[in-house]
């Protein structure tokens, strides 16, 4: 089998653009097949973009932020909070009297903020209804695909201090 | 079979690789995107099989597209 194509003695612009009706059909094929051959080339791109990030990831160090007293909150209390930075905003719930989960608040489908509903117990995206477990953040329903990230909590001498994120890709 | 003049049949043979291609892209397009939910969900070993698997992908649309090329150079050119 030949895998190249056969040198033309032809200018190129007649290769690309045939005078008959029945040239054109085979022009516009190649060329609609050359582009879709360029697509894939991109996935591939996108592909090695993502085992590069993976190859020289490095696990990020997170600050510890004070976020509450612990008996700030009645049980199915929310307090909203931000970490590890101010554009990163985080929902924090009292689920029972002395057990504490905190998530980030936005929607691992298109990052809307989630909000707690306490009488069904678990966290709602209002924006296509996507709803996570209140005890590890997984997806129980709708479009997202990923777990919510968790926001690790320490209980030291009274307060609740935010020590690192969970499930945080990237 | 078709036994229509060759340059029909080189059309044939033109239109099922180009749906092949289409196949694969497909297929490329869903890795991508499930690696991709993977990585941002922190699991980082997807990376490396995605990634050869999307590899071996293009290299069969490369394969179709020069198939494609080399039938449309065969054809016009006689």
């Amino acid at each position: 089998m030949k895998w190249f194509r056969k040198p033309s003695s032809a200018p190129l612009w007649q290769d690309e653009f045939p005078v008959f009706t029945a040239g054109e059909r085979y022009v516009s094929r190649r060329q609609f097949s050359k582009f879709l051959t360029l697509t894939s080339f991109g996935m591939l791109v996108g592909n090695l973009w993502i085992l590069a990030r993976s190859l020289f990831y490095r696990p990020p160090s997170y600050p510890r932020v004070p976020v509450a007293a612990a008996d700030e909150l009645a049980v199915g209390g929310v307090k909203l909070f931000t970490y590890p930075t101010a554009q990163d905003p985080c929902i924090l719930v009292r689920t029972g009297s002395d057990s504490y989960v905190a998530y980030s608040q936005k929607c691992t489908h298109l990052s809307c903020a989630v909000y707690y509903a306490k009488e069904q117990n678990r966290l709602e995206c209002p924006c296509h209804q996507g709803f996570f477990s209140v005890a590890d953040g997984s997806v129980l329903q709708g479009p997202p695909q990923r777990a919510l990230p968790r926001v690790a909590l320490d209980l030291e001498g009274g307060q609740l201090v935010a020590a690192g994120m969970e499930g945080a890709g990237a | 079979m078709n036994t229509g003049p060759p340059q029909n049949r080189g059309l044939t043979a033109i239109d099922g690789a180009m749906v092949l291609i289409v196949v694969l892209l497909i297929v490329q397009i869903w890795l991508l995107s499930a690696t991709l939910e993977s990585y941002l969900a922190g699991h980082r070993e997807a990376a490396m099989p995605g990634a050869i698997i999307s590899g071996i992908l293009f290299a069969a649309c490369l394969a179709l597209y020069r198939f494609v090329d080399r039938i449309d150079s065969e054809v016009r050119k006689g």
